[in-house]
């Protein structure tokens, strides 16, 4: 075991982290540590898999109100409106950064930026992309700069286990050295937990194998509540039967969408916007048309319907959608301009997260959050495409000016690197070393790997795109059961150095917990809102309903409680597309 | 079935050998699938990386029957009936089993200076590129940092010194991108005895990277600079800002 210091601490690599990362070097007056701690490496961070674009009202034509307002008619009108104001503000301004920093955004003949309608529920063509790998530009873009600094430090290779927090501040971090397989503390003035999502407690995602929500697992046990668990975004077009991302660029470049008795079944649901309606109308609709029959089924009874990008030619799959092409030939030999793709809604996006206030500060001194993990709200019930990579972007700087201004009046004084380190942080060290020697030491047991392929079943069944009071409750007895099954479970591999079964387990811990806050908000909310629908409550109630659900950590069990949702110029409206 | 005959090595008791395994195949299988399989049925001990399974993130480099490749990618099919063998990338430090260290290869990117290097801070306007000035590095700029080329490069393995071939296509793509305003300073950094003069263009890295990038022929492009157009990179004027 070993202690070191830092000024502040970004748990995670993304967007966000890396973006924080460089506002703080950038705005630190006096030279501050910085580290970005990731669980493997930023440049492997699930933010390189975003497919289709940032969105900024940059063009004549188009306004950051307007932007607002696509924003919050498209999250069912649950966003913190103030917040969206000031986001869609900040997001011309950072995708010029970006920009400046090396982004090869797509360009129109004149040299100046190109713009493009590619997500739905968007009433502007605002989307600027780089192909479809916008994610993958951004992130390397952001990690390149930050090795400009010599005061940002990497911590690859390391998976944090607790936050400590000493009085009202957060004073340190503890972290298993993946490597080595060692515990570390660290002493720090400031957190910024930016991990991303937890798409992995569903077995269909779009996200990576890491997305299993450690972040806001860290700040909920240390009694900072979670807000909006409920809302989990599916993705429309998963590839079947994987589901990969196959972005929703693929649709705004004109792909439609078929069922088996081929009709272009959007006009149903969206006669105006079809294919472009909002994420979570589409999921819906191609779940309805699966359940009546019209879809199609793969032999393992999993029903899906096509995705067909045959008339946009191959020239424009070749340029726009060239990674489209290269998952489905990789995988399914199957060519896109010849044949339609099979797809299926996908875990995508978790809008709910760690409550944080409009600067992503949480309840806690010294602690803020950033992008996915956090919950501002600016995406309410329902994310628009193209609204995350701006949100990783404009959150990770306001984060990161809001440390930076912290750590410049906070001053060396309190704590800096030569006062001892406190009680907590090493009480919280031998903690975690006991914990990892005794999940080492098991001889026998059931396998993480069928508990966790158990958590997917249930969530994939009872909490997914439709759902019923009945259904979540059968799910929540049965994630306490899995959480109790995991107690004696067995991890297979008692080595210290680089164990990724050690690291499966304490993530399924984090699925475990995670997956019981979604459920017990879910039964609670007795409503249709955004991607939260109940088919015992098809509609929308804003008479009880129009509140952020927060849930907080409690010895007997987690405990809910609402706050209102800030309106300040858009009153809610019937949703049309 | 398919025999994955699987390279093995135990830190903890600096012991090195191989194992076998066999894989029941589904379709469509990639090689990353049956190490998942190996991992959850057969043998949670088996230490491997990756992270998007979608060919993007770059982290599940290891070499299959002796050629790099990302296991995402790789279907289990395209081998037939017989023994495949799996083993960590070359030119790296093992972790464990398939687990490499790829600290060396992004010390090595960070020495090119990948960034864009411009005395403008704070304008708010969009840098002036055109489509086909755009066209000249963005190439080399969809690398996903996987680390094959570096593994394939039989000069890394002689001469650890030498930059190899992902950071010198880097350097490439920031002395290309018509943003920076610097290009001659990163020309000086590749101008040594282990910069772009060790590469022997034997065209390896490019054979193996899974996207298509072609660092060989970069590194022949900037030993070009050196030969031919140094000094009209130099007077390269940077892009213009939108008016």
């Amino acid at each position: 075991m070993e202690k070191i210091y830092y000024d502040v601490v970004i748990i995670g690599g993304g967007i966000a982290g890396l973006r924080a990362a460089l506002e703080i070097a950038a705005n630190c007056k006096s030279k501050v540590s910085i580290a970005v701690m990731s669980k493997y490496h930023p440049l492997r961070s699930h933010s390189v898999v975003a497919g289709g674009g940032i969105s900024g009202a940059l063009w004549v034509g188009d306004s950051p109100e307007l932007h607002a307002w696509d924003t919050i008619k498209g999250g069912d009108f649950l966003c913190d409106q103030d917040a969206v104001e000031m986001f869609t503000q900040l997001a011309p301004k950072e995708i010029i950064k970006l920009e400046h920093w090396g982004v090869p955004w797509e360009r129109n003949k004149d040299g100046t930026l190109q713009n493009a309608q590619r997500m739905g529920g968007h009433s502007f063509p605002r989307a600027v992309f780089v192909g479809d790998r916008t994610g993958h530009f951004i992130v390397q873009s952001l990690y390149e700069r930050c090795l400009m600094y010599d005061n940002i430090e990497f911590l690859n290779d390391h998976f944090a286990m607790s936050i400590v927090v000493s009085g009202d501040k957060v004073n340190g971090l503890t972290a298993l050295d993946i490597k080595r397989g060692i515990i570390v503390g660290i002493k720090v003035r400031a957190i910024v937990i930016a991990t991303g999502g937890l798409g992995r407690i569903y077995r269909t995602t779009t996200n990576e194998d890491q997305n299993t929500g450690d972040g806001m697992v860290l700040a909920y046990k240390i009694g900072v509540p979670l807000k909006d668990m409920e809302f989990v975004q599916f993705h429309p077009t998963g590839l079947v039967p994987h589901g990969y991302l196959i972005t929703e660029a693929a649709r705004g470049e004109g792909g439609y969408l078929i069922n088996a008795k081929g009709e272009r079944f959007m006009k149903r649901y969206a006669p105006e916007r079809q294919e472009l309606a909002p994420r979570d109308i589409v999921s819906r609709s191609i779940m309805f048309e699966i359940m009546e029959g019209r879809g199609f089924e793969t032999q393992d009874k999993l029903g899906y319907v096509l995705l067909d990008l045959r008339h946009l030619g191959e020239d424009v799959i070749n340029e726009r959608l060239s990674n489209v092409k290269e998952t489905t030939m990789t995988l399914l030999d199957l060519d896109p301009a010849k044949d339609p793709i099979p797809v299926r809604p996908s875990e995508h996006y978790m809008m709910g997260g760690i409550h944080v206030d409009n600067h992503g500060r949480t309840c806690v001194k010294g602690l803020w959050a950033a992008g996915e993990v956090a919950c501002v709200s600016i995406h309410g019930a329902n994310r628009l495409g193209t609204n995350a990579l701006t949100e990783c972007v404009v959150y990770g700087m306001l984060v990161g000016r809001d440390v930076a201004d912290y750590l410049e009046k906070d001053g060396q004084t309190s704590t800096s690197a030569s006062t001892p380190a406190s009680d907590t942080l090493k009480e919280d060290m031998d903690n975690n070393e006991d914990k990892i020697l005794e999940l080492l030491s098991r001889k026998d047991g059931e396998s993480i790997y069928k508990i966790r392929r158990s958590l997917w079943a249930i969530m994939d069944e009872y909490v997914s795109v439709i759902r019923s009071r009945e259904g979540l409750e059968t799910a929540l007895s049965k994630i306490k059961q899995l959480q109790e099954r995991f107690t004696k479970a067995y991890l297979g591999d008692g080595n210290r150095y680089y164990n990724t079964s050690l690291i499966n387990a304490l993530e399924l811990e984090n699925m475990l917990i995670l997956a019981e806050l979604i459920t017990i908000s879910a039964i609670n909310r007795n409503e249709s809102r955004g991607a939260h629908y109940r088919a015992d409550f098809p509609k929308r109630d804003d008479v009880n309903w129009l509140k952020h659900t927060l849930i907080f950590y409690s010895k007997e069990g987690p405990k809910l409680s609402y706050i209102p949702v800030r309106i300040t110029r858009w009153h809610p409206t019937e949703r049309k597309y | 079935m398919v025999k994955l005959r699987i390279f093995r090595f135990d830190p903890s008791k600096w012991s090195q050998y191989y194992m076998e395994y066999d894989i029941p195949i589904r379709e469509n299988m990639t090689i990353l699938d049956a190490l998942l399989y190996i991992k959850e049925e057969l043998d949670p001990s088996l230490t491997f990386r990756y992270a998007c399974k979608a060919g993007l993130c770059g982290s599940c480099g290891i070499k299959v029957n002796g050629r790099e490749t990302l296991a995402c990618q790789t279907r289990i099919e395209w081998f037939g009936e017989g023994k495949v063998t799996l083993e960590p990338l070359s030119n790296y430090p093992i972790i464990r089993d398939l687990v490499v260290d790829h600290e060396e290869l992004f010390k090595k990117h960070a020495s090119v200076k990948p960034y864009i290097i411009r005395n403008e801070e704070g304008v708010d306007k969009e840098y002036l590129q055109t489509p086909n000035e755009r066209e000249e590095f963005v190439q080399a700029a969809t690398c996903i940092n996987c680390g094959l080329c570096y593994s394939a490069c039989p000069t890394v393995s002689i001469d650890r010194r030498f930059l190899g071939p992902h950071a010198l296509a880097q350097a490439y793509r920031y002395i290309m991108d018509n943003r920076d305003s610097e290009p001659s300073a990163r020309l000086t950094i590749v101008d040594t005895l282990h910069g772009v003069w060790r590469c022997h263009f034997i065209g390896s890295c490019s054979h193996v990277c899974p996207k298509g990038v072609d660092p060989a022929l970069l590194i022949q492009r900037v030993k070009r600079f050196f030969i031919l157009s140094e000094r009209r990179l130099k007077r390269r004027r940077p892009a213009p800002l939108k008016s």
